[in-house]
């Protein structure tokens, strides 16, 4: 199609190569070159046809689900994927910082730097399996190993007291000092039979989170 | 919870589940668990319903079979190649009239201020008006024709600058608006200045005392042009209307809402400043097959004793909003431009950090 990324590359070139963070916006080539006149035309060819999901491709809506693990169904990747092209307002493949940080309801949010710093980069396939914890259909399991990712933030399997604080200080803010909330994790932590120095792993959260039910669903407006 | 004095309490509008009241003695479990606030970002990132505002809506594509598909292509002929042509020339014409007429006036007739404006109001409602005529554009105004008359404001819901012109050919207003570069820039400062309208810039933070200062003049000004504002402060998508300024609404005078609703079937009129230029847009809608829209002039209203600007500013917005038939969302046209003020993610912080330190307190 003239001049507009089109969905293999949004899909094939951002996931073969590693992500690497620091050596930002590989793909230069997805930002399209475009002119008036084509711009013209090509929104033409977008009236003939039809609406813009029909640039997904039926394989490349069966590549997401599956990447998911069957947790989304194919009406909302579609509407996933009019959402994604909404967000990433200068068509890079990717939503950055500022594009995040626009949707006012995010920005408030106070774990919205950690979340940030899971989601940055992502491109579609990636974004909707960071979605798919939400899902209704996502197993307690899959909930919980998010859960941990979000406290998790060197990625080495292990959830230490720092760790646990630097998500406490997150939700409260200055609203509770810092010694107050080191004698409240300490407390909680004895209380549940860890010591202050151990690190917590999956099985720890597992077994913490596992028995009650955890309610994180979030629907996704299908059209 | 303080209410901050400058926009209405957004928590009555925000879903209230991370401040859920749990039950018993803190447990590990309270604090690992992270799930409303993670499910808030969630919801968030899917959908919003900031973004909503600011959504384009294309008219939906009909040309989907062999029958109505060379139907299109002949009206993409006709509106290209007979009526854009046609338009262009109109607009021109309008152009010629105004510019040969306007130039003449202005300079000559620099001592009868009185006659001289009488005349350049007539001049650029004239030149609205062929501008209006350009996009084929059918105006239905229902409700009185403002007049002139001392201590009132009119305003209004926002959609694009079109919203100013298709006002104006039936009176003329003056207005505050952005300062916007280029032709429309010199439009502003050339034309406009001449029917009385006010300049201000977003990105100034002091301006705010300014532009109030210059409302206020121009308010009590007794032959001063009708005052039009659009409180939103921003382009909205004709679907919903953010958080009116309440700028307009503590000048102590009567306020006449003007409800402005564009019919989508023949051409989505919201100019989405982000994406194209006026000139862009102003290309759009002449190759579009009309503009239509209707305006109501509703009944003028005054502070309630007790309201403050705020509780003023939503009850018009309300009034405009049904009138219109479009929905109320409680966020600030600004954010467009700018991050939320950290004091909603504090509100939020302090209820979590109350209730971790009150189920302490329970043993």
């Amino acid at each position: 199609m003239l001049g507009f990324p089109t969905n293999k590359t949004l899909l094939r070139d951002c996931t073969d190569g590693k992500k690497v963070k620091g050596l930002r916006r590989r793909n230069k080539g997805l930002k399209a070159k475009r002119t008036v006149s084509t711009l013209i035309l090509s929104k033409n060819l977008i009236e003939i046809m039809g609406n813009t999901s029909s640039m997904l491709t039926q394989y490349d809506i069966e590549e997401v689900q599956e990447h998911c693990n069957n947790t989304i169904s194919q009406q909302e990747i579609v509407s996933l994927y009019q959402r994604f092209c909404q967000l990433d307002r200068n068509s890079g493949g990717f939503i950055s910082a500022d594009e995040f940080l626009s949707v006012p309801e995010f920005a408030v949010n106070p774990l919205s730097q950690r979340l940030f710093r899971m989601i940055d980069g992502l491109n579609f396939k990636e974004f909707v399996a960071f979605l798919s914890a939400f899902s209704s259909r996502a197993t307690l399991q899959h909930k919980v190993e998010y859960i941990f990712k979000v406290y998790d933030s060197d990625g080495n399997g292990k959830v230490s007291f720092s760790d646990l604080l630097d998500v406490l200080r997150d939700l409260t803010g200055q609203f509770i000092s810092e010694q107050q909330r080191e004698l409240v994790l300490t407390q909680v932590l004895e209380e549940a039979g860890y010591k202050k120095d151990s690190t917590l792993v999956l099985s720890d959260f597992m077994k913490i989170l596992g028995n009650s039910g955890l309610k994180m669903e979030v629907e996704i407006p299908v059209d | 919870m303080e209410l901050d004095l400058d926009r209405p309490n957004i928590e009555d509008y925000l879903p209230t589940d991370s401040i859920h009241e749990p039950l018993g003695k803190l447990r590990l479990r309270d604090l690992l668990d992270i799930s409303p606030t993670l499910r808030e970002a969630g919801g968030a990132i899917v959908d919003d319903s900031f973004t909503r505002c600011f959504k384009s809506n294309p008219p939906e594509p009909w040309n989907w079979n062999v029958y109505l598909f060379p139907l299109w292509c002949l009206g993409v002929v006709v509106r290209y190649g007979i009526l854009f042509p046609v338009r262009v020339l109109i607009l021109t014409l309008g152009w010629i009239i105004f510019l040969s007429c306007y130039i003449p006036v202005h300079w000559l007739l620099k001592g009868h201020d009185k006659l001289k404006k009488r005349i350049e109001r007539a001049l650029v409602e004239l030149i609205c008006s062929f501008f209006v005529a350009s996009w084929t554009g059918v105006v239905n105004y229902h409700g009185p024709r403002p007049c002139a008359r001392p201590k009132q404001v009119f305003v209004a819901n926002h959609t694009s600058m079109i919203d100013f012109i298709i006002l104006e050919q039936m009176t003329a207003f003056a207005v505050i608006m952005q300062k916007h570069p280029g032709w429309v820039g010199l439009i502003q400062s050339t034309i406009l200045e001449s029917v009385g309208c006010i300049w201000f810039n977003r990105s100034e933070a002091k301006d705010r005392e300014i532009v109030s200062r210059k409302l206020r003049e121009h308010v009590e000004g007794a032959d001063n042009n009708p005052l039009l504002i659009f409180p939103e402060g921003t382009c909205v998508n004709n679907n919903y209307t953010v958080m009116f300024k309440k700028g307009a609404f503590e000048l102590g005078s009567t306020v006449c809402p003007i409800a402005i609703k564009y019919n989508k079937i023949f051409v989505d009129a919201f100019w989405n400043s982000k994406k194209h230029s006026f000139t862009t847009h102003l290309l759009q809608l002449m190759t579009s097959w009309a503009v239509v829209c209707d305006v109501w002039y509703l009944e003028p209203q005054n502070m309630k004793p007790g309201e403050t600007p705020i509780e003023f500013a939503e009850r018009v917005r309300g009034i405009i909003s049904a009138r219109a038939g479009i929905k109320m969302v409680p966020w600030d046209g600004f954010l467009k431009y700018s991050r939320p003020s950290p004091k909603l993610k504090e509100v939020k912080q302090q209820a979590f950090a109350e209730s971790v330190l009150r189920r302490l307190e329970d043993k």
